[in-house]
């Protein structure tokens, strides 16, 4: 039985995964909530963008599972106590282990490649000979080299039958989901096919699935035997090194977010809803903060943190542990140095909304002011709130890979987007250049990214009524068109 | 105006004295200068003598706030707190912990961090504008749509790929121009084509789409639609109404901005190799060394502030609804 491990930022994913859940229960049962979430769901570039951020989601989860295996006892020592290895594990390790993913070369290797980028000496029959060696992990299963292309050739065909399969199956399984509402399984295929505008866009959304699981099948299918994107400069694979970046992007989007609700909601309200003396205490606060060039306040706050944890070693167990609280310090200072944006907004909001009847009915009554701010107030600047928390997401993910560059963002033990950029700057420099570090990290930053920007774009227009207001002769005139 | 004027200044020193406060708390109070120099020295095996000495050096070898020992005044004057952020108020930056005078630095690295700045700056703004302009006037058609997908195409792309594929590019496949550098003078343009290009590139996804929804909800308001129904063209409605109305929040953005220039950018200097404050302040950051960053924190808030001030007094310029009360 392995030891299982929560680490700061694994607990933080669960609960919310969690608070999701909890989310998705509460929008069902208000009906303007729904209403709302119902026009995201009916724009097409969206929902096919949440099929990306589903996928990612699902690899940051996974990924955020940690356990310690269990070592086998020592001779001799079968009745002592169970010792544990010091490395951390999670659920997706486990995942990629069925694939070449996880297994190191040497150094750099080409995408596909079977020999090893630089050359090594090796002894053959007793004689020193300078050659690029086989890789020990790609394409063993060859008799000879000659039949590599061969056998990339098939496995993508094999991979593009086993994509169309699942996509096959997934439009039947549609079809049979809407054969309950329709009397023919004819009338059920035309009725997602073709859209009528009012419920969810099923057909775009299955074009994405569809070609998102032909790819997938097919890079699960080339990576059993090579390594799909080529290997780092320390031999790992590269496109492991994006699969387990993906969680440091999911983290420091989320939590430097949540991480500023706490001061932007209560200083926000509290100056909206009091005025005055309050009001001008919070306004220095914030505009003090903002004056401060943000990265030189983040550069110091993360020096600072650097020189607490290397003053106090015993705090941790294992590698993991210490990166992990880097990381998650990291956005705490993120989200402290950057409450001011929201804030700002919150405070305007609630000047505005404590003017409204309700309010001052609920104050003619002697309701207090705690309870007005909560029950009144806070639920109605929630979108503001929510508008943040899916604006301020890409952004962050992007700024991870500059503070990563600058020296102050992440552990340099943790796989990030950032250090894989920083590593390809002098990588670029070489001849023949080594392209791929930097292509996987632009490929899957670009997908993450794009993604929560269209995702972004629809829930503003579904909540800000500013937003809805300039938008509609433009949304009218070109539907956008479902992009996978 | 004056009166107004002279109360945001006043504004502006007390946020400055926050601003000092808060740093000097988080560089001394909260980690130690026994911290910083088992930091500078390296290493968590220093022996006490070396951390004794290296504060005596550089003079952080008395207590923060309150010397209990000295005689009246001295027991606020003699500490850290004095000697080391009272000074700052006066722009007096002292010196760095390698023993270099910081405001000497920052006299030398203004030019080269201005000569990319400003460029970048004006031309990056004149781009924004005329592409969000150009997709207003063809708003609802394919056209607008395929600008506004690559807007969101190339916000979604980090700053620092447009770097390296543009060194990559013109440096390294076409050989137009040198990878990095800087040299004084005229010749320091074929150094500074790149950066400046990429610069543009790199802000136009956001600030388009930006401009492009402040000029559609100005298109939506009365005013335009009796534009319109005088029977003036297009082009005129465009940049006569929209554009004239629309400048200003575009105008308090872009004045807010401008003493911040004096700061540089930090990645783009430090790629292509500019002797600037951006780069100043990474090598900075990088040493660990405290008294810069400090300096430079203190700089960057007090610009910032002068920022504020010129934003205020443009918008009354430009806009005679508004009234100081």
């Amino acid at each position: 039985m392995p030891e299982f491990t929560f680490l700061w930022t694994d607990v933080f994913v669960l609960i919310l995964v969690l608070l999701l859940a909890v989310y998705v229960w509460h929008a069902r049962r208000s009906p303007a909530l729904r209403a709302a979430w119902g026009s995201v769901g009916r724009t097409p570039s969206a929902m096919c963008a949440a099929i990306f951020m589903v996928l990612f989601l699902l690899v940051g989860v996974l990924d955020s599972v940690h356990y310690r295996p269990q070592l086998p006892p020592l001779p001799g020592q079968e009745s002592a106590a169970p010792q544990y290895s010091p490395a951390l594990r999670s659920a997706l390790d486990d995942l990629l282990a069925l694939t070449q993913l996880s297994q190191r070369e040497n150094t750099y290797s080409a995408p596909l490649a079977l020999r090893q980028f630089t050359k090594e000496t090796e002894i053959v029959d007793g004689r020193a000979v300078r050659d690029f060696p086989r890789l020990k992990h790609a394409g063993r299963h060859l008799a000879h080299e000659d039949d590599r292309p061969a056998d990339i050739r098939r496995r993508v065909l094999a991979g593009f039958a086993w994509g169309g399969a699942l996509a096959f199956g997934l439009g039947v399984l549609l079809t049979f989901a809407h054969r309950l509402r329709q009397p023919t399984l004819a009338q059920a295929w035309r009725c997602w096919w073709r859209r009528d505008g009012t419920g969810l866009p099923w057909r775009a959304m299955w074009i994405t699935s569809a070609v998102l699981a032909i790819v997938l099948a097919i890079v699960a299918r080339l990576s059993v035997d090579y390594h799909v994107l080529g290997t780092d400069r320390t031999g790992n694979d590269v496109l492991w090194q994006c699969i387990k970046s993906i969680r440091t992007a999911l983290v420091i989007g989320t939590l430097t977010t949540v991480a500023m609700l706490p001061p932007a909601l209560g200083f926000g309200i509290a100056a909206g809803y009091f005025k005055g003396r309050v009001d001008d205490v919070i306004q220095y606060l914030y505009t003090t903060l903002t004056s401060i060039p943000g990265v030189l306040l983040i550069a110091a706050s993360v020096m600072m943190m650097q020189v607490y944890i290397d003053t106090h070693p015993e705090l941790f167990t294992t590698v993991a542990s210490r990166a992990d609280l880097r990381l998650f310090m990291l956005c705490l200072i993120l989200g402290f140095t950057g409450w001011a944006g929201l804030c700002r907004l919150l405070r305007a909001e609630t000047l505005k909304l404590r003017e409204l009847e309700y309010v001052q009915a609920a104050r003619a009554f002697g309701v207090g002011h705690w309870r007005i701010m909560r029950r009144h107030l806070l639920p109605n600047v929630m979108h503001i709130v929510l508008i943040t928390l899916v604006l301020e997401f890409s952004g962050l993910v992007l700024y991870e890979a500059v503070l990563s560059y600058l020296g102050i963002g992440v552990d340099p033990s943790m796989p990030s987007f950032g250090a894989m950029i920083d590593a390809a700057r002098l990588e670029m420099s070489r001849d023949p250049m080594v392209w791929w570090n930097l292509f996987g990290a632009f490929i899957f930053l670009l997908l993450i990214v794009l993604s929560a920007n269209i995702f972004a774009d629809a829930v503003q227009m579904a909540f800000d009524p500013r937003t809805r207001r300039i938008q509609p002769q433009a949304a009218s005139a070109g539907a956008p068109e479902a992009a996978s | 105006m004056t009166r107004y004027i002279l109360r945001r200044l006043v504004y502006g020193v007390f946020i400055l004295l926050g601003v000092n406060l808060l740093t000097f708390v988080l560089f001394f109070a909260v980690n130690t200068p026994d911290d910083m120099a088992r930091l500078a020295i390296g290493g968590q095996r220093v022996s006490e003598e070396a951390i004794e000495k290296w504060k005596v050096e550089r003079g952080y070898d008395k207590p923060l706030f309150y010397q209990a020992g000295a005689q009246d005044a001295a027991r606020f004057t003699d500490t850290i707190f004095y000697q080391r952020s009272v000074p700052l108020l006066r722009f007096d930056f002292g010196f760095s912990d390698e023993g270099r005078d910081i405001g000497h630095e920052v006299k030398t690295r203004m030019g080269p961090s201005l000569a990319l700045a400003i460029p970048t700056f004006f031309l990056g703004l004149f781009a924004s504008v005329s592409f969000a302009l150009l997709l207003v006037f063809f708003r609802g058609t394919r056209l607008d749509f395929a600008g506004v997908v690559v807007c969101v195409v190339l916000l979604s792309i980090s700053g620092l790929f447009y770097i390296i594929a543009g060194q990559w590019l013109f440096a390294k496949v076409l050989r137009w121009v040198p990878y990095s550098g800087y040299v004084e003078g005229w010749h320091s343009l074929r150094f500074l084509v790149l950066p400046v290009l990429v610069g543009i590139l790199s802000r136009l996804g956001a600030e388009s789409r930006f401009y492009r929804s402040l000029f559609l909800e100005e298109a939506g308001k009365d005013y335009v639609r009796t534009a319109r129904a005088k029977g003036l063209s297009e082009r005129v409605v465009l940049f006569r109404h929209i554009l004239r109305n629309a400048a200003l929040p575009i105008l308090t953005g872009t004045v807010s901005a401008i003493p911040l220039l004096f700061m540089g950018s930090l990645i783009s200097e430090s790629f292509f190799g500019i002797p600037g404050l951006g780069s100043y302040t990474i090598d900075a950051i990088n040493a660990q060394d405290f008294s810069i960053v400090r300096a430079m924190v203190f700089l960057g808030s007090a610009l910032y502030i002068v920022g504020l001030v010129l934003a205020d007094i443009s918008y009354t310029l430009v806009d005679p609804r508004v009234r100081f009360e």
